[in-house]
């Protein structure tokens, strides 16, 4: 029987997993694993700024992985290649949070548990903000889902269809930031954007079209948050990281499955 | 009224013209062809006919309710996403699957409707791209290099489509190319473009004008140019061009 706290985590993976799963594939099929790390850093100064002001550590994550998001896709391109930029960003604001959260006297944190999550602290209005981040997420992407394939396969193509695909980035930052604001607590900053890209990745050898992949990757996404969970009890390990080492250690079995498959 | 009009347009990039005072018009039913060296502004031209680019002066103007079927040069479809042909023939809007039949068959692209966008050949790739255009029914199609990745025949038999597509839709087409010998046949109109208009008009007056060649040179461009130019240029040696010619 499931412990109360137990049914709180397993429902947040669930949670995180529906909107990950589809966002994931956007991020694999448009190369931005290093930006979704990025934002995810710039994050901490969220956690920081939030327990300075006294507002929701959502909110401060929100903010601050939106700005983020923002400037490097603004300025990506111009004077610095965008890894370069995300590198400055990233490092920068992981590092200025952390500076700054020692500033802060009366705070006693547990800096661990916002960089690798702590999904035993999960409450239950935790619980409402994951789902209702989720449900925003997978209402954006089904909003906006064939003008973002057509601006992930030719931005020109896009254009010329009366789709402006820097709009639809705009919409890709935003699910973005909405995602890492509601899961830094549960898989950390440092390994939320492996909880989008390792499901993605693995759902590319199962999929042949780009909405089954995303359905996969969802499955995939909810199946591994829930076997890493049931893990981490069984073996008394850290969650998040062991969410993250189960859905690799899929990914690399169905990939060589289906290297296999096709040598044969 | 032309089917589209550009206007003295200027289009600048970090304080650099691309295009400087650029005027054309193009009317229903020709095919233009826009030549020009790399660089010259070919395809900031067609990003802004297809509105990807504001210009900074200027101004396009199409007959009202034109509909623009675009032919990117390539696509960048990563490697990580599955895409099906159909699917992608849908996008951004869904097409009765019938008419994606008939366009494949069209484009002499029949049963590859279930392959994936990323196993297509160049020249598959190039025809699924033109008949994506084509699902739109468009008054104006813009092809971008659309020859770029294919061999001679290939070159050809794609000019072939595109000059029936022309008999059967009456549309206005555009073509970008840097390939000087193909233009000849094809189109009924060049415009050379050197970030700004050098000349223009039918295949021969381009061919045989003064600035036109002061770009191109002669005889860079393959056997049959040389032949063509061979017969109609006087043997002045005094025009301006970078290679040594074989008299």
């Amino acid at each position: 029987m499931l412990d109360d706290f137990l049914a709180r985590a397993a429902l947040a993976v669930v949670g995180i997993a529906l909107a990950a799963g589809p966002l994931g594939c956007f991020v694999v099929w448009r190369r931005m694993a290093y930006f979704g790390d990025a934002t995810a850093h710039a994050a901490v100064l969220g956690v920081a700024l939030a327990l300075a002001l006294e507002i929701s550590i959502f909110a401060g994550v929100l903010v601050v992985a939106l700005a983020t998001a923002t400037i490097v896709a603004s300025l990506s391109g111009k004077t610095y290649a965008s890894d370069t930029l995300l590198g400055v960003i990233a490092h920068a604001s992981l590092a200025l949070g952390l500076v700054a959260i020692s500033f802060l006297p009366d705070v006693r944190l547990d800096l661990m548990s916002y960089l690798f999550g702590d999904i035993l602290t999960v409450s239950k209005t935790d619980l409402i903000i994951i789902f209702l981040g989720a449900a925003a997420v997978l209402a954006l992407l089904w909003w906006r889902w064939a003008y973002l394939l057509i601006s992930t396969t030719n931005s020109d193509l896009a254009y010329a269809s009366g789709v402006n695909p820097k709009r639809e980035q705009l919409v890709l930052n935003l699910a973005i930031a909405i995602v890492i604001a509601v899961s830094i607590q549960v898989v950390g900053a440092l390994l939320i954007s492996a909880f989008l890209i390792i499901p993605a990745a693995t759902a590319r050898n199962l999929a042949r079209g780009p909405e089954t992949m995303a359905l996969m990757a969802t499955v995939i996404a909810a199946g591994s948050g829930l076997g890493g969970l049931w893990a981490s009890f069984q073996i008394d390990t850290q969650t998040g990281p062991t969410i993250v080492t189960t859905s690799a250690a899929l990914f690399v079995a169905v990939t060589a499955l289906s290297a296999l498959r096709r040598a044969r | 009224m032309s089917r589209i009009k550009v206007q003295n347009l200027t289009i600048k990039r970090d304080g650099i013209s691309i295009l400087d005072n650029v005027s054309l018009s193009i009317e229903d039913g020709e095919i233009v062809t826009v030549v020009g060296p790399n660089g010259s502004g070919k395809s900031t031209l067609m990003k802004a006919l297809i509105g990807a680019i504001e210009p900074q002066k200027g101004e396009i103007t199409a007959k009202p309710g034109t509909i623009i079927g675009y032919v990117p040069q390539s696509l960048n479809i990563d490697p990580t996403m599955p895409m099906g042909v159909s699917r992608f023939l849908s996008l951004p809007r869904a097409r009765p699957k019938d008419a994606i039949e008939a366009t494949l068959a069209r484009v002499g692209l029949s049963g590859v409707n279930t392959r994936q966008v990323s196993d297509l050949s160049g020249g598959q790739l190039q025809r699924v791209l033109l008949a994506r255009a084509l699902l739109r029914d468009p008054q104006l199609l813009i092809l971008d290099e659309p020859t770029s990745g294919l061999d001679q025949p290939g070159i050809a038999d794609f000019y072939a489509l595109i000059a029936s597509v022309r008999e059967e839709l009456g549309c206005a087409i555009v073509i970008v190319s840097h390939d000087l010998h193909v233009v000849m046949s094809a189109s009924d109109r060049v415009i050379c473009l050197n970030g700004h208009v050098c000349c223009h008009g039918t295949p021969e007056i381009v061919s045989a004008a003064p600035e036109y060649r002061a770009l191109f040179g002669l005889g860079t461009h393959g056997a049959l140019a040389i032949y063509r130019h061979e017969h109609d240029h006087h043997h002045d040696h005094d025009h301006s061009h970078d290679h040594p010619h074989e008299h």
